[in-house]
């Protein structure tokens, strides 16, 4: 089995009023896997479903290794799919949903069989070919949706949201399955998440989606190191959003032209990315880049503490109401209780800054995103 | 109906584990279970024993099963009941062959439709079947007329041959819509459609694939159910027939009882049991297979 190139070209697709895809350009590199990566509604499925063949787009292509299938009817696209939601033939044992495609391209019986068989094997579930679907745990029956899609050895595997119907130890089983897998077969996959964490742990790049476009598309240590933007900044991993002042380039209170600069809680920092024009903004921090000192006196007081294991995230509200979180290691979680003073400090390297809504004051906009957050140790 | 919808099969996994132990029911729920199935029990045996009492207890004879044994020898009897059957399954292959590929489409392609097709199959149910009737009677002879000068004309006369009505299959067609509709209906809400013709088709099966290994065998009890209600409705059907002029077992049965009281009766608690029996092979087709597996 070899990977394919696939190409989307000026993907667009809308839905009545609602743009799906907007103008989408990726390219997939052969045996590579990319996860599609987004808040709900922002495409990726719809994009995903344009290659299986399953939605027409309005306008652009889609080729594989340089063919163009944007008009090869679903049957005929030699691309595997796994389904969220389990799709496995109710009528068929797990041996014959796994042959059904052999089967449609008249593969003698017995080759069919031995086929199915190894596949089935290779899931890890060897002694399940007689099992009907209703016999299957979840988990079970995406392995055997994972070895139909395989079946007829295709040029690209499609992932769409498979684990998200499975408890969370089972997915974390699975989605490193699907890597062994993949890595094994070497065979391009599109895997779509709406899950950050799932994406970084086994993409070799993620492209992050917004509203039907691509806002990035880079290797997940880069994506949660280096994000291009704001959203994808706030969307994958923990953000604090700390307000501060620009003070030179664009828009800076000085007025300068030089490299653009922003203070924050006291210090100054270089800005990367795109600078909003009003001076007044929102400085994206990461809590790993939140650097805590126990200090009686400290200008800051410890909130809350959550252990985490390898580390501990901390809740702290500085004077003025400014809240920030901050990862410190597991073993000095004891250091840092609640109510304990303390000081706090940025690293010193670019930030990214987002423009701060208008009529926040500056503790009002001082919030941490967390609310798909995986934990950044693990996401790396 | 009950036989149409098997009980999910047990886990594998929980297969070999002793059953727990069924909760008591309290006493008077057993007793009023008991009482509601015995009275529906007679309702329903009650006039099928009548009727046989009466074919089998003739005044100043006794017992005979003489009603029983003309039944085959009655003029009209086997092409009456081959008409019938006949009729029936052309209108169960018909209402298939029309409702399944619709209501697909409608579930796949255009889910705003399905209140407008679940209006158009439901439409027959509030139409008096004598008005029905009378809407085709009048339609016939006109139709007649105005496709006389048309190569038309030999199918309309076609469609009403006494041997083989198919103007009767489709009007049982119309009458049969809303059950079938029901049925399948409810089959096709209890299987995830799209995500099953999306996984075929991304395995390279067409569309009549598709059609043929993924949705029928999963709908399968509602293809009985609405092969099952069709063949109900068909063999019961007298007045369309009736007024129509044609000839079918419901019809016949009534022509013969003004001469042959016995032997009508006796012919209705056949048909009765004969009904029953097509019923329960229907509905077992549809349930042996899924045991099977």
């Amino acid at each position: 089995m070899t990977g394919a190139r696939v190409e989307f070209r000026g993907l667009r697709r809308v839905f009545g009023g609602t743009v799906a895809l907007d103008g989408l350009d990726l390219t997939i590199e052969p045996g590579e896997l990319v996860a599609l990566l987004g808040p709900s509604g922002c495409g990726k499925t719809t994009a995903l479903r344009v290659i299986a063949g399953f939605e027409q787009p309005d306008a652009g292509t889609v080729l594989i290794d340089g063919e163009d299938i944007t008009r090869v009817p679903a049957n005929r696209r030699d691309a595997g799919m796994v389904f969220q939601s389990y799709s496995l033939f109710p009528n068929l044992n797990a041996r014959d949903n796994v042959a059904f495609g052999l089967r449609v391209r008249k593969v003698p019986a017995a080759k069919r069989r031995a086929r199915a068989e190894e596949l089935l094997a290779l899931v890890g579930l060897p002694e399940h070919g007689d099992r009907y679907p209703h016999q299957l745990s979840g988990g079970q029956q995406q392995r055997v949706a994972l070895a139909r899609a395989l079946a007829l050895e295709p040029r690209v595997l499609l992932l769409d949201e498979p684990l998200s119907a499975l408890d969370a130890k089972v997915r974390v089983t699975l989605r490193e399955e699907i890597r062994r897998l993949q890595l094994a077969l070497d065979i391009t996959t599109i895997f779509v998440t709406h899950d950050q964490e799932e994406a970084l742990s086994i993409a070799d790049r993620v492209a992050v989606m917004r509203a039907g476009r691509i806002e990035q598309c880079a290797a997940p240590a880069e994506l949660y190191d280096r994000p291009a933007t704001a959203f994808v900044a706030e969307f994958v991993g923990t953000m604090n959003h700390l307000p501060g002042v620009l003070v030179t380039g664009s828009g800076g209170a000085d007025g300068g032209d030089g490299p653009p600069k922003v203070t924050v809680i006291g210090q100054t920092l270089p800005v990367d990315g795109p600078v909003p024009e009003s001076p007044e903004v929102n400085v994206l921090v990461r809590p790993e880049a939140v650097l805590v000192t126990s200090e009686p006196d400290g200008p800051a007081r410890i909130v809350d503490s959550s252990f985490r294991g390898a580390s501990a995230r901390l809740r702290l509200e500085l004077d003025g109401g400014i809240e920030v979180l901050a990862d410190v290691p597991g073993h000095e979680t004891a250091r840092f209780a609640p109510g304990t003073r303390a000081s706090v400090r940025l690293v010193d390297r670019p930030v990214l800054v987002s423009p701060r809504p208008a009529g926040s004051t500056a503790g009002a906009a001082a919030t941490a995103s967390d609310a798909a957050a995986p934990d950044a140790a693990g996401a790396r | 109906m009950a036989a149409l919808t098997p009980a999910p099969a047990v886990l594998t996994d929980s297969a070999s584990a002793p059953a727990p132990a069924r909760p008591g029911r309290p006493r008077r729920v057993r007793v009023w279970r008991g009482i509601v199935l015995l009275i529906a029990a007679l309702y329903f045996l009650v006039p099928l024993g009548a009727a046989f009492v009466f074919t089998v207890n003739i005044p100043n004879v006794g017992f005979t099963l003489d009603a029983y044994t003309q039944i085959f020898t009655v003029d009209g009897f086997v092409s009456s009941l081959a008409l019938s059957l006949g009729l029936a399954v052309a209108t169960i292959v018909l209402v298939l062959v029309l409702l399944l590929p619709a209501m697909l489409a409608v579930r796949l392609s255009a889910p705003r439709l399905k209140p407008v097709l679940e209006v158009l199959c439901t439409i027959p149910l509030v139409v008096p079947p004598i008005s029905f009737t009378a809407g085709i009677y009048m339609l016939l002879p006109w139709a007649q007329d105005v496709l006389a000068p048309t190569p038309f004309y030999q199918t309309v006369l076609a469609i009403q041959n006494q041997n083989f009505p198919v103007v009767l299959v489709l009007a049982y067609v119309v009458l049969a819509l809303p059950f079938a509709y029901r049925s399948l209906d409810s089959a096709f809400t209890a299987i995830d459609v799209r995500t099953l013709v999306e996984a075929a088709r991304n395995c390279g099966a067409s569309w009549p694939r598709v059609m043929l290994t993924v949705i029928v065998p999963n709908i399968r009890s509602g293809l009985a159910g609405a092969a099952f209600l069709t063949l109900a409705l068909v063999l019961g059907e007298y007045t369309v027939a009736r007024l129509l002029g044609y000839l079918p077992f419901p019809v016949w049965i009534v022509m013969i009882s003004g001469s042959q009281a016995q032997v009508s009766v006796a012919v209705s608690v056949f048909s009765l049991l004969l009904t029953w029996a097509l019923l329960l092979a229907v509905s077992s087709a549809g349930v042996r297979k899924r045991s099977a597996s």
